[in-house]
């Protein structure tokens, strides 16, 4: 009892403590970690308010290249605010996060063995090591260290800070991350124009893979998306998407017994008018230069926590494409790399 | 969000510590990190974090290690073992047999040659046995073992001496892979907390005598069936003593055999085994009451010479009654089934032992309820602990290394944290789905062979009797205890 309330008192008092020099530290954190984006991110530090944050991206940013305009933003504010709320649990393994958690069982393998076929070094230990990866709305980080546990470089982004930092947090105990993965609080819009303006100077600054797992549920404008997607990706590239498929089974067990029933996603996560079919998200992939390899419909089982593979993609799927060659295409060609990925 | 800051300790009405701490985390972070990375930097060389601690280098613990390291999906994983003891190397095989020996099941030796320690072990000094000939002393019931007339091993004894030297020359070529750090003692286990909280390290901290702090993302405890690593995390153990010590001894045969049958047979005051070691010795292995076994001790070699010829061959425990019943029975058994059963066999008699290798150490049996905790696994006696009287206790042990290693390099090769609590559940149930039936078996049949009240034993020679007449049942218990 007594015990309790001195506890508290000493988190008081911690919390207190870490308020009065908090601005600091972070301003010499961000400084270091992200030196590359350092106009970028000062620019953010004076705009710590999401709603603000939106304000930026939505105007600060200049017009990419090409036809196309990336000027509006793929993030919906009103799902930003939510997951604000929720990313200190991320790391729960048994929290609410847990389907997320379990879903690496899949997903890892999934992205590592496509990437296999295609690049066929042999790294015992490390089978990633020398891939670039994109991990977009990475959130805690959660499929973020796993890649980068597989010898990889991950670059995780999401636009929520709170993640982010939960995220750079978990991560900077573990030594064996330290040099493999790092984050990024910021849109993949963002990052695609840095990555257009950087091209000029050095070519390497592109991903051999992007993943978006459980993400495109999420987003506003899947064309920007895709189009963002292929221009951070190097010819050959690949491109993982995990998510749910819009069907009535998918509203039925998606959101009613998953959201509502069983709680094994926080309520109001999903909205299923955004929800996508691998049909439809399979057209507008082809149509932004991507191929698709394969898709593979998941099933959760909430009795055991497990996911497993099935023929039905009815609820979640998993898919593979790959970003063809691209004509336009002012970069070197890579005539292995665009042969090697239509092997797989 | 700093006006959250002050706020956040108000909220904290009672909700649990672990959530407490949780909510603060987001706001603590940001000082945390600043830290953390201030903590990296300065000890960085004296505070390495390993993969894997192993703590104890006996059969088990070293085996674990020497999987651990030669296994390809977790190379360049910083892998230590902890071992209290001097390094154990063995130039030459010493010319008198050691009384520690242990019956190794064909799973056993896949998993040793796996880690090529078992190319070494049979090069050094093993013997296999094809037949296992168990039998009561109150009916002359028997039950008897063999794989498929005898063209197969069955199993193996081989010394424990010889088992770790095999394994510490092999760990010596892995260098790279796994360190080992003999004469530590550890002297303090510190735990993470299940959730990561804002104020403590995430890993296992385990600080040697010496002064040394390490940390690990997974310990695992093979430090025998007194562990530390289990007393320290509070693990509940299920045990109880039997009241019984083993009284063990080299014993030379009064002449030379073949030598390939491995022998027990059940006395009202515990079970006694002859293990065959080579053609003219073979390893006694005498469970029974603390104060026999001190008899036995204070016995000179003749007279304890002759009460283990005696305990094989004596008839004094039998009634008529029994025997009666008994011969009955197995006349009926094989009316129906002529061909299944085989004819009792004797054991060779003993004519004297090896100097100084009689010794006596109480038996008991323990189960921790546990195998696992957050970034820890138990393996080995410190898990479990059994009556040697079914030979069974490396064969566990090993059984769990196999299990954890493979476990641990599937959890590698999808990127996982190797402490993450989902594949080391799946290590505890895969295990005690098999141990605890083991060990029930092996207390049960304790249990049932420490008596001579007639009915229990008209019971069990019936139920011995009749198992040795299904090759289909045998082949089950077989197959069940050389995994």
């Amino acid at each position: 009892m007594y015990s309790n309330k001195f506890s508290r008192l000493m988190l008081g008092l911690c919390c207190r403590k870490s308020s009065a020099v908090c601005g600091v530290v972070r301003s010499g954190f961000s400084w270091t970690t992200v030196c590359q984006q350092r106009t970028l991110w000062l620019q953010r530090n004076d705009f710590l308010e999401m709603e603000k944050h939106t304000v930026l991206r939505q105007t600060g940013l200049a017009k990419p290249p090409g036809a196309r305009s990336v000027s509006q933003t793929t993030v919906d504010p009103s799902e930003l605010r939510r997951f604000q709320s929720l990313a200190s649990k991320w790391w729960d393994e048994q929290g609410e996060f847990a389907a997320l958690h379990a879903m690496n069982d899949l997903r890892v393998p999934f992205i590592r063995d496509n990437l296999l076929n295609v690049h066929r070094a042999r790294h015992p230990g490390k089978p990633l090591a020398g891939l670039r990866i994109l991990d977009v709305g990475c959130g805690g980080g959660l499929l973020t260290e796993p890649l980068g546990r597989l010898g990889a470089t991950v670059l995780g982004i999401d636009p929520v800070e709170n993640s982010i930092g939960t995220a750079q947090l978990h991560s900077s105990y573990d030594p064996d991350l330290r040099d493999q993965v790092s984050y990024q609080a910021c849109t993949l819009e963002e990052l695609s124009a840095e990555e257009e303006g950087g091209e000029q100077e050095q070519g390497a600054a592109q991903f051999d893979a992007v993943v978006a797992s459980e993400v495109v549920e999420h987003l506003a404008d899947l064309e920007t998306f895709a189009f963002c997607c292929s221009n951070v990706l190097k010819p050959g590239g690949s491109l993982f998407i995990t998510t749910i498929n819009k069907t009535n089974l998918s509203y039925a067990l998606g959101i009613i017994v998953a959201e509502q029933i069983l709680r094994i996603v926080p309520n109001g996560t999903h909205d299923w008018e955004k929800f996508i079919s691998p049909e439809e998200l399979e057209r507008l992939l082809e149509s932004n230069g991507f191929s698709v390899q394969s898709v593979q419909g998941m099933l959760y089982n909430p009795l055991s926590g497990a996911w497993s593979w099935t023929n039905s993609t009815a609820i979640n799927y998993a898919l593979h494409a790959v970003r063809l060659k691209d004509a336009a295409e002012d970069s070197s060609p890579h005539p292995e790399d665009h042969a090697a990925a239509a092997h797989s | 969000m700093m006006h959250k800051l002050t706020k956040a300790p108000l909220a904290l009405n009672g909700l649990g510590r672990c959530f407490n701490t949780e909510k603060h985390w987001s706001a603590v972070k940001i000082i945390r990190r600043g830290l953390v990375c201030a903590q990296h930097e300065g000890d960085s060389g004296k505070n390495e974090v390993y993969d894997v601690i192993i703590s104890g280098g006996g059969m088990v613990g070293s085996a674990m290690a020497c999987s651990l390291g030669m296994d390809p999906n977790l190379t360049g994983k910083k892998i230590l073992l902890l071992e209290a003891g001097k390094k154990k190397v063995m130039d030459k095989v010493p010319d008198a047999y050691s009384t520690r020996v242990s019956s190794i099941s064909p799973g056993s030796a896949t998993l040793l040659s796996g880690i090529g320690a078992w190319e070494q072990i049979s090069q050094m000094r093993c013997k296999p046995y094809k037949k296992m000939q168990v039998w009561d002393a109150c009916s002359d019931a028997l039950i008897t073992f063999d794989k498929e007339n005898l063209q197969d091993e069955m199993a193996y004894i081989v010394e424990n001496d010889i088992i770790v030297a095999a394994i510490t020359k092999q760990l010596e070529g892995l260098s790279d892979n796994v360190q080992v750090k003999y004469r530590s003692k550890v002297v303090k286990y510190t735990w993470p907390m299940p959730h990561q909280a804002a104020d403590s390290i995430p890993w296992v901290q385990v600080t040697l005598a010496n002064g040394e702090t390490l940390q690990t993302k997974l310990l695992i405890g093979a430090d025998g069936p007194n562990s530390m690593v289990r007393q320290e995390l509070g693990i509940p153990t299920v045990k109880w003593n039997y009241d019984q010590s083993a009284v063990v001894a080299v014993l030379h045969l009064s002449e030379p055999t073949e030598n390939n049958v491995a022998w027990q047979r059940f006395l009202p005051t515990g079970p006694i085994a002859m293990l065959p070691l080579s053609d003219t010795e073979s390893s006694l292995v005498w469970s029974t009451s603390h104060q026999i076994a001190e008899g036995l001790l204070e016995l000179d070699e003749e007279s304890f010479v002759d009460a283990i010829n005696s305990a094989f061959w004596s008839n004094e425990n039998q009634s008529e009654l029994i025997e009666t019943a008994g011969s009955l029975f197995r006349g009926a058994l094989s009316a129906i089934m002529p061909s299944a059963g085989s004819p009792r066999q004797l054991p060779p008699s003993v004519a004297g032992i090896g100097p100084k290798t009689r010794v006596m150490f109480p038996l008991g049996m323990g189960h921790a309820s546990e195998y696992i905790r957050h970034r820890v696994a138990l393996i080995g006696d410190a898990a479990h602990r059994v009556h040697p009287l079914a030979g069974q206790g490396a064969n566990l042990g090993f059984g769990d290394v196999a299990c954890l290693t493979q476990l641990l390099s599937q959890a590698a090769f999808n990127g996982k944290d190797l402490g993450a609590i989902q594949h080391l559940l799946e290590y505890e149930t895969e295990r005690q789905r098999h141990n605890l039936p083991m060990m029930a078996a092996i207390d049960l049949m304790k249990r049932l062979y420490s008596t001579n009240a007639a009915p229990v034993v008209l019971l069990r020679t019936f139920g011995l009797q009749a198992t040795n007449m299904l090759p289909a049942l045998k082949e089950q218990i077989m197959a069940f205890a050389s995994k």
